[in-house]
């Protein structure tokens, strides 16, 4: 009964909305997206690049709130009143709707050539043949650091594991400083700044990903096994309390000046930059031994699709080989630093944090965080699992040989992995 | 003649008064019940949503994962129930006996400051208590110091041995005032006449209390603790607001609602399992329907009551 008043109400409204646009002769683009931090983006610099280029389409960015997005977009695309454009999010989501339909192929868009295969992973189907959505955007994870507190205490950039927590002990011995900004009450900060982090340098990104996913590792191998006994000597150097530190307590802590060093993901970059007051450095997570091959975790975080049901798709796809160009990777990029641009042809970024971080593409391998792509599918799930057990490490409730075996059989239990 | 004259006039207004109540309580309460309840029993097999009996609830109960979930969330609910019986309601009732003491003065302004936490919102509740418990910012840390207790300060809510205890005192602290005003009205209802014949007798102070008082205050109690029972098994808004959808830390406060919540709705990458949910909310229901029922058939109707 509900659901029929929903559609109602929905087609009413979608029926009424366009009614008024029935007069104008220009094809109105609308964007879904749960972004409402870059509406003025959008509005005052994607938007009018796009139109000056291409007269007769207007386009429209209705952002929804991040945690509602998923629920009202699929309501809205089952009741046929959803946007004509869509960002996607990454793996599974956005696969979901593909299958029902909702996304359009765009395997064959002009534009698509501009971007690698890992770039298009995050909305390719399983068997690597068809994408549903343009690729806009990726965050980088690594260090940001405190350079005054750096130069006050005489430290240099850790490039190895043994530097890094010689570097973390000079700052405890000093007192001055809380050596690292992480707490694990949220759980995802274990997971996401700490595990997915530093991981990659250990199971040596995609190799060790591709062969989790293929059945060839597990999650108790020695690669997967490592960053959680890495993880469990942090505990040491977290600030009083981090048991209870939330992820703006984080925030603070490490903007205040009070912390050191900042285990970040590359999008806290526009924030820190207007609120911290000193100068900030960044380094990628430290490698095993000096001279190992580094690998980053350069997560796909967002693209855009189609509409399957859009009346305007010509346009929409106009819109879409725009979105492909370098010309609004350049645009995007610089007006959100920190979330950088999948596409191949080199961007030119002005923010010298975001620079910092972007270089670490040319010297390391890039890879994907290890839980989003296909082995996070059932129950129980296992990203979720990652946190509680992250957040377990670093609490010292448990031994990372008992995590990682409580998420190898919590895979194992629906898991199978093709042969 | 006399036939028409004797048949009563039917009496619309009854229905006419039942009616809207009646309505919006089927629609909101009772239909969502029933789907509910039928959706616990169909589930999707191989694409396919089809009747598969009591399936999901021998993968709820047969599964060791789901098991393990379920009984940690309603183990811990237990004990979110048993700190409220224990904390809440004994203190409820203290502070009703004392605003009752004639006595007192500024009686209205204790009554109305202890009543305010239960009607702001949890939402406002769960953030005021994690930052004053906060290790970085907190009061609770600083107030701590100034008399030397700093010691004892830990932080509380990252704890798995100590998480579940704080979120309980918190709701306690917000919701203490409904036992008070329910027991504080059932003080007040005792007539004057019943205590001056204790007097009389020489009953009086504590012994008054526990003798004539408490007793006559039974039935009110057992209300509270059916109401406490109802609202704790029922609870989620609290534990989402101060310790997320995860229940951390590793799954120490996770209650029934929280596991409903994350089964049902999903969370981050996990997607959400409809018929899971339903099946979560059903055995709920259950537990609830089987405390009030014993309250209801067991407790209450030996309850002696007296009539003035």
């Amino acid at each position: 009964m509900t659901r029929t008043t929903m559609k109602g109400l929905l087609l009413a409204s979608s029926i009424l909305g366009s009614a008024g646009l029935a007069g104008a002769q220009d094809v109105t683009l609308t964007i879904e997206s749960w972004r409402n931090d870059d509406l003025a983006i959008w509005q005052e610099k994607l938007i009018p690049a796009f139109e000056a280029k291409n007269p007769g389409i207007k386009v429209v960015f209705s952002p929804s709130a991040p945690t509602e997005y998923n629920a009202a977009l699929n309501a809205k695309l089952d009741a046929g009143s959803a946007g004509d454009l869509i960002t996607c999010r990454p793996f599974d989501a956005s696969l979901e709707l593909y299958n029902k339909k909702h996304l359009a192929d765009l395997t064959g868009l002009a534009g698509m050539e501009n971007f690698s295969d890992v770039a298009k992973s995050a909305w390719t189907t399983d068997d690597g043949k068809s994408t549903f959505c343009v690729p806009m955007a990726s965050v980088i994870h690594g260090f940001i650091y405190n350079k005054d507190a750096f130069d006050q205490l005489k430290l240099s950039v850790p490039t190895t594991e043994e530097e890094f927590f010689a570097v973390l002990e000079k700052i405890k011995a000093d007192g001055t400083y809380i050596p690292m900004a992480m707490g694990t009450k949220d759980l995802w900060e274990a997971a996401t700044m700490g595990y997915q982090n530093i991981g990659p340098n250990y199971w040596k990104g995609e190799e060790g990903r591709l062969a989790l996913i293929e059945g060839e590792q597990k999650l108790t191998d020695e690669p997967w096994v490592e960053p959680y006994r890495v993880l469990a000597k942090w505990k040491d150097y977290l600030g009083d309390g981090f048991e209870a530190q939330t992820y703006p307590d984080s925030q603070n802590l490490f903007t205040l000046g009070r912390a050191a060093i900042y285990p970040a993901g590359s999008w806290e970059i526009a924030g820190f930059n207007t609120q911290a007051q000193f100068k900030m450095g960044a380094f990628p997570p430290p490698v095993k031994k000096a001279g190992d091959t580094c690998y980053i975790s350069d997560h796909n975080d967002i693209g855009i699709g189609l509409n399957a049901k859009s009346p305007n798709a010509e346009a929409a796809k106009t819109f879409l080989t725009w979105v492909a160009s370098p010309e609004f990777a350049e645009i995007y990029a610089n007006a959100l630093p920190g979330f950088f641009s999948l596409n191949s042809t080199a961007v030119k970024m002005t923010d010298p944090l975001a620079q910092e971080f972007v270089s670490w593409r040319d010297k390391c391998k890039s890879t994907i965080r290890s839980t989003y792509q296909i082995l996070s599918r059932g129950t129980p799930n296992l990203e979720n699992e990652t946190w509680v057990a992250s957040a377990n490490v670093i609490n010292g409730t448990e031994t990372p040989e008992e995590a990682a075996k409580k998420l190898q059989e919590g895979l194992d239990s629906w898991y199978k992995p093709a042969k | 003649m006399d036939e028409i004259a004797l048949k009563r006039p039917r009496r619309w207004h009854i229905l006419v008064f039942l009616t809207p109540a009646l309505v919006i309580y089927t629609a909101v309460m009772i239909l969502p019940l029933i789907e509910t309840l039928r959706q616990s029993f169909f589930n999707t097999v191989d694409g396919e949503y089809t009747f598969v009996g009591l399936g999901n609830f021998t993968v709820l109960f047969g599964d060791p994962r789901w098991a393990s979930d379920f009984w940690n969330a309603l183990r811990n609910n237990v004990v979110f129930f048993l700190i409220h019986m224990a904390v809440q309601n004994p203190i409820g009732i203290a502070l009703a006996a004392m605003l009752s003491v004639p006595k007192l003065r500024f009686n209205a302004f204790y009554r109305t400051a202890i009543f305010l936490p239960t009607l702001l919102s949890f939402v406002i509740v769960g953030f005021i208590w994690k930052l004053i418990l906060s290790p970085i910012w907190g009061v609770a840390p600083y107030l701590m110091d100034l008399v030397g207790l700093k010691w004892l300060f830990a932080p509380w809510l990252g704890r798995p041995d100590s998480a579940l205890i704080a979120v309980s005192l918190i709701s306690v602290w917000q919701y203490i005032g409904i036992p008070m005003m329910l027991i504080y009205a059932a003080l007040l209802n005792i007539p004057d006449e019943v205590i001056e014949a204790a007097e009389l007798d020489g009953i009086t102070g504590w012994s008054q209390f526990w003798k004539i008082k408490l007793p006559l205050i039974l039935p009110a109690i057992g209300i509270v603790s059916i109401l406490t029972f109802v609202g704790n098994f029922n609870a989620f808004d609290l534990i989402y607001t101060v310790q997320g959808a995860l229940a951390g830390p590793d799954g120490s406060t996770d209650i029934l609602g929280t596991l409903l919540y994350r089964t049902f709705f999903g969370f981050q990458l996990q997607l959400g399992d409809r018929s899971m949910g339903a099946t979560i909310a059903t055995v709920m229901f259950l537990i609830i329907l089987a405390g009030v029922s014993l309250y209801l058939f067991v407790i209450q109707r030996r309850m002696r009551r007296y009539q003035f």
